[in-house]
């Protein structure tokens, strides 16, 4: 059952791969890349499983925390064009 | 009992990896980043709560299964996060979504802002 879900997870991953090479604009790679990070974090949790070590959640559980900060902050990169930018300086829009 | 729970397990994980699957191939063929974003976030949420849930049938009660939910609430809260940040730097960046047909003509009858009322 494991080994099942992870050969699905690795070939979800080798799609969401070919869509991160592809991607025609910088967000479709940014989408593309939290979702391998999605992905790999199922399956560590799935091969953690597999080889009867489930202790390798808490190593999900920060890349988790990861993914999420680094996929915000390549967001707000390339919305404002800097990671401190200047509030006061911000056009209405 | 056990039985039961086994094959429990084993229906999760298969329905998990199934809409994993779904999502990935949807990222692949969708035609433009905001489907696509809606084919990633079935990954997200369906996916991964199935297979969470049936690794959670497979441990039983105990510290795993507590690690567990906590990893299904992080993905509760920031999937959402980063699509609505991500549509939002889309919007921001100049990227329409594509429409099947151009409805601004049809929505002048209840608003006659022609931005259709989105906020970039």
């Amino acid at each position: 059952m494991f080994a099942a879900a992870a050969t699905a997870i690795l070939v979800a991953l080798a799609l969401v791969i070919t869509r991160a090479i592809k991607g025609p604009t910088v967000f479709d790679r940014v989408l593309a890349g939290n979702s391998v990070g999605t992905l790999a974090i199922m399956l560590l949790a799935v091969v953690g499983f597999l080889t009867g070590r489930p202790e390798f959640l808490d190593i999900g559980l920060t890349y988790g925390l990861l993914n999420l900060i680094g996929t915000l902050s390549v967001l707000k990169f390339f919305r404002h064009g800097d990671l401190a930018y200047d509030v006061e300086s911000e056009p209405e829009s | 009992m056990t039985l039961a729970v086994e094959i429990a397990s084993w229906g999760f994980m298969l329905l998990g990896s199934f809409f994993t699957l779904v999502g990935a191939v949807g990222l692949v063929r969708m035609p433009e980043v905001f489907t696509r974003m809606h084919s990633a976030s079935v990954m997200d949420t369906l996916g991964v709560g199935f297979l969470i849930f049936g690794m959670c049938l497979q441990a039983g009660f105990g510290l795993v299964t507590l690690k567990l939910l906590f990893l299904l609430a992080l993905f509760f809260f920031t999937a959402p996060v980063v699509t609505h940040a991500l549509a939002q730097a889309c919007l921001h960046e100049g990227i329409k979504p594509k429409l099947a047909e151009d409805r601004r003509g049809t929505a002048g009858s209840r608003s006659a802002d022609p931005d259709d009322g989105r906020q970039p």
